[in-house]
């Protein structure tokens, strides 16, 4: 690495691991499983000739057949071929909270004790799972200020269909619930504070930002109405401004006769600054796998833990996990409950894995998380602010919350290099970068966020990263283009990819479609 | 902690004063507090978060994080026989060493390139799914089976048009609550009865409630009491004699014996992978599969993310991709299918790990090796006194009803007993199957030996028998 210009040499590795049905050969086994009694065996017989025999598989499926080290070789070389938090400068998704997920919490989730629990056991034997359930709702309660938590949604997009199917049993319990059939979001919200309530049935309406970049007022008061079910806003959105007028909007909405649904799905910013409750807020979330450190998984497993206030305990998931002083129990006895919306009590590892985060912190910690967070982001925006090509719509002059939405579009209109471009030439310095969710109201959008996991050499190095991208897109722009050179594949030909003739979703489809 | 002494966490780098200063000082204010100017003093928390003090150190949060565990008892340390919607199978070693990869396990949302191997894994798990399901479509995995249940019934729905289903009553009471609430209001749901002498679906009632306005009957193999539906040619046939669509739900690990959906005229068919390679951690190993035939009008109304394969510009080169991007919401809020998010694709990787280690053969004779176990179990504990065996003509994979409505003993009151000799009883279902009384749903895997079987049975003859004798 040149220490000057911080810029690796970077190669990720290649392997050019073959498909596994490539690798396959007739005969060899990758594992044994245990072998049937003889003395069963002797009463049973082959148990499945006993079966209907319409039922009975007669071809085996065609899996692969490899032996078992070859089996590990090739699943270590495709982990090597991807690039986790943990090795690269994991800045560049934003709005995913790309932080530290400490080794000692994925060995407490490793642990008998937690791997080898049936969810349906007695409730005597798991007493210190349900603890650390109960805990966690303890700690979230204060966190957000709201009254009950549901550990159960398996993820942010779940919990906000749980806060849709809330509001919709809220009014249903008013016999409202057939008028009251909109619900209005932000456009910098999250696709699903949208998409989760139009699965419920609602329409949505999408509020847009105003020049400042936050949501209109003005426009939220034209659309609230007798029809207003009731409100799902990330706060801050995805362009990281504090919405400071968000008690307004609760206002409104609650005026109107809805209720307010708050997506703290990122709350990285804010813990111990600023609470779903001084904002008025009747429901909330935080995503364990975001400010709570729980690793992203390459996308799950994951919880989205979902609170409430008082008013509103009687339509939450059952069964909710309570204490009456001697012990740990399951209360299914929730009088307008929802039902469920995930099987048993949620997504155990990452419920384990926060809580324990949230004991190595503390209060204190938990606020020089943020703090730290916001000063990270702070720096990181001055700092790209200076890079030619590079700005942050809205909000000029002032400071950010926890991530910002910049644009390449000067970039792009000085050089034809978009966003895609760079993300695509990062990828040869070691890093990823992310554009945006859709639509792409900020053009040639990219979101950092920078969390309180990087050291400021790192951010430096990341910096430097982009730098260097600029420079060659300015100097030389069709490396840029033609990127990524030093990545494990070249530039993918995506045609096939919308077209029903040609795609292939798995390799008996490609076969299929690609036969000489 | 002394509240006077600064400590630096270890997971806060940017904490050492003099970075802060200087960070600060490129920013160009005082203190961070300047930085959160937008949030009003109104909204402010003025107070200490009430949380309790800190383990600082590493080995204080092991202390008391491992306190707090081992007041668990584990179906390690116990004989476990529980099952519905969470089953207790062997995990092969491999399987947590690749989804312990701080590679996969820390990885999110990167592009093809420098994440080309999360893409891989995911597009080889479908594909050894596709094989198990002899079908061509598998999504990335959603959160549980109740959600993929609830989606192929909205995909269902959207294909046909239709705002109808028929749902077998057999289905796992909780998977059924998950779909009420995710199809209300949009869909009604119906149940269709089934036979008591045989816990398979009753045609005629099928026949009766099936409609021109039925998007689709929903039922399972096996079903949550356990029996294998051999009818399931006969419903997919009437499903379509009316337009609708046949969906079927199952267990993939018994797919190494049992005939595919698909080949008894399914078009959807969802699941749970859980079995293929998951510890079961209370619940949280869970994760669902939806699959289909290759055509448009099924591909297209997926909400999930699928990714298929595809060339790049250098010759020979696989690439993986995210095939129809559009029809999701992260492309388009509102018009975009359903929702998708982070759901469980760490688990989907490992799936895909068991089923290369199992091969063919593998999944064949694991098979095997449960319905024999299964059967034994059955011809044992049906001999216990008060002990029956219901839907008898029926036939088994690893789970069986087990009726102890002559027994004189609660299940309740059994189980309890059981748990003394350590032994984690069967799920009791008197309360979700009101119908059949006092009964249980054992499961038996290849976990259990002979001995584990023949140690159920002993202790329940007994205390039945003794009891009896009293």
């Amino acid at each position: 690495m040149n220490k000057k210009t911080k810029v690796r040499n970077f190669h990720q590795a290649k392997w050019d691991e073959p498909v596994i049905y490539e690798l396959s050969n007739k005969g060899e086994r990758g594992i044994l499983f245990p072998e049937i009694e003889k003395e069963i065996e002797e009463i049973i017989g082959d148990g499945i000739s006993r079966l209907p025999e319409n039922m009975i598989r007669k071809q085996p499926p065609n899996l692969p057949e490899l032996s078992q080290m070859r089996v590990l070789k090739h699943y270590l070389r495709l982990s090597q071929q991807t690039l986790g938090a943990d090795l690269n400068v994991d800045i560049g998704q934003g709005t995913c909270t790309m932080k530290y997920s400490p080794k000692i919490n994925e060995e407490f989730a490793k642990s008998p004790k937690v791997t080898e629990l049936h969810p349906s056991q007695d409730e005597r034997t798991v007493q210190g799972i349900l603890e650390i359930i109960y805990n966690l709702d303890l700690f979230l309660r204060e966190i957000s200020g709201l009254d009950k938590f549901t550990l159960q949604p398996g993820g942010g997009s779940q919990a906000i269909f749980a806060m849709a199917s809330i509001i919709h049993a809220f009014h249903e319990s008013n016999g409202d619930s057939e008028k009251r059939d909109e619900i209005i979001s932000t456009m910098f919200s999250h696709p699903s504070d949208a998409a989760a309530p139009t699965v419920k049935g609602y329409k949505v309406i999408n509020i847009y930002p105003n020049e400042d970049g936050l949501p209109d007022v003005e426009a939220l008061k034209k659309a609230v109405s007798n029809r207003t079910a009731g409100l799902l806003i990330t706060n801050p959105e995805d362009t990281g401004i504090f919405n400071p007028k968000i008690k307004e909007f609760t206002q409104i909405v609650h005026d109107a006769g809805g209720i307010c649904g708050y997506d703290q799905a990122n709350a990285n910013g804010i813990l111990g600054i600023t609470r779903a409750k001084e904002a008025d807020f009747d429901l909330c979330f935080f995503n364990l796998h975001k400010t709570f450190s729980s690793p992203h998984g390459c996308g799950g497993p994951a919880t989205g833990a979902l609170g409430v206030t008082k008013e509103l305990i009687k339509f939450l998931p059952v069964p909710l996990v309570e204490y009456d002083n001697e012990k740990f129990y399951f209360n299914y006895d929730v009088p307008k409950s929802i039902g469920k919306v995930r099987a048993f009590y949620g997504v155990i590892p990452a419920i384990l894995k926060a809580y324990s985060w949230i004991m190595s912190l503390g209060s204190e910690g938990l606020k020089e998380v943020s703090q730290i967070a916001v000063l990270n982001n702070n720096y990181l925006l001055k700092k790209i602010l200076e890079i030619r090509g590079a700005n942050a719509p809205y909000a000029r002059g002032r400071h950010r919350i926890e991530q910002v939405r910049y644009s390449w579009n000067k970039l792009y209109e000085d050089t034809g290099v978009t966003t895609e471009d760079v993300t695509c030439r990062m990828v040869d310095f070691g890093f990823h970068m992310w554009s945006s969710h859709h639509p792409f109201i900020v053009p040639q959008p990219f979101t950092l966020e920078p969390t309180e996991s990087y050291s400021k050499a790192e951010l430096d190095e990341y910096i430097a990263g982009l730098k260097k991208v600029v420079e060659e897109a300015y100097d030389n722009p069709e490396i840029v283009k033609n990127a990524p050179h030093r990545s494990v594949v070249h530039k993918l030909k995506t045609d096939t990819l919308d077209d029903p003739e040609r795609w292939a979703i798995t390799w008996r489809a490609y076969l299929k479609k690609n036969k000489k | 902690m002394s509240k006077k002494k600064k400590i630096i966490h270890p997971y806060i780098p940017n904490s050492v004063p003099e970075i802060k200063a200087k960070m600060l000082e490129e920013i160009g204010v005082k203190n961070i507090e300047s930085l959160y100017e937008d949030i009003p003093e109104s909204l402010r928390f003025k107070e200490e978060l009430n949380l309790p003090e800190p383990f600082l150190s590493e080995y204080a949060l092991k202390r008391h994080v491992e306190q707090i565990l081992s007041k668990n008892q584990t179906c390690q340390e116990n004989l476990s026989f529980l099952g519905g919607d969470c089953w207790q199978h062997y995990v092969p070693a491999i399987c947590d060493e690749i989804n312990q990869r701080s590679e996969f396990l820390t990885a999110y949302a990167g592009e093809p390139y420098e994440d080309h191997g999360r893409f891989q894994t995911l597009f080889e798990y479908a594909s050894m799914m596709g094989e198990l399901l002899d079908m061509d479509v598998v999504n990335v995995p959603t959160y549980d089976w109740g959600q993929a249940a609830s989606t192929s019934i909205r995909m269902a729905g959207r294909i046909t048009g239709r705002t109808e289903i028929l749902i077998s009553e057999t289905i796992s009471p909780d998977r059924l609550s998950i779909i009420k609430n995710y199809c209300k209001p949009t869909i009604k749901i119906n149940t269709v009865k089934y036979d008591p002498k045989t816990g398979k679906l009753n045609l005629e009632d099928l026949e009766e409630k099936i409609s021109s306005k039925t998007a689709g009957i929903y039922f399972e193999n096996p079903s949550y009491l356990g029996c294998i539906e051999d009818q399931g040619k006969i419903i997919s046939d009437i499903a379509h004699s009316q337009g609708a669509l046949s969906l079927v739900g199952i267990d993939p690990i018994s797919l190494g014996i049992l005939v595919p959906p698909s080949n008894y005229g399914a078009d959807i068919v969802c699941g749970d992978i859980q079995a293929l390679g998951m510890h079961m951690q209370f619940g949280g190993g869970l994760a669902g599969f939806i699959a289909t035939r290759d055509e448009e009008r099924f591909v297209m109304e997926y909400p999930s993310r699928l990714f298929g394969i595809t060339k790049t510009t250098v010759e020979g080169e696989h690439g993986f991709s995210d095939v129809t991007y559009n029809r999701t919401s992260f492309h388009d809020r509102i018009e975009g299918k359903e929702f998708v998010g982070t759901a469980s694709a760490l688990w989907g990787i490992t799936a895909g790990v068991y089923l290369a280690l199992a091969g063919p053969q593998g999944m064949q004779e694991l098979g095997q090796v449960i319905v024999q176990k299964s059967q034994y179990a059955v011809k044992r504990l049906s001999k216990i006194n008060g002990v029956k065996i219901p839907f008898e003509q029926s036939s088994y994979f690893k789970e069986v009803v087990v009726d102890f409505n002559d027994a004189g003993k609660s299940v309740k009151e059994i189980n309890k007993v059981l748990l003394e000799k350590n032994i984690f009883g069967g799920k009791d279902i008197s309360n979700e199957f009101p119908e059949l009384g006092n009964c249980a749903v054992y499961c038996i895997t290849e976990i259990h030996s002979k001995e584990d079987i023949d140690r159920l049975t002993h202790t329940l003859e007994e205390y039945l028998v003794k009891e009896e004798l009293q």
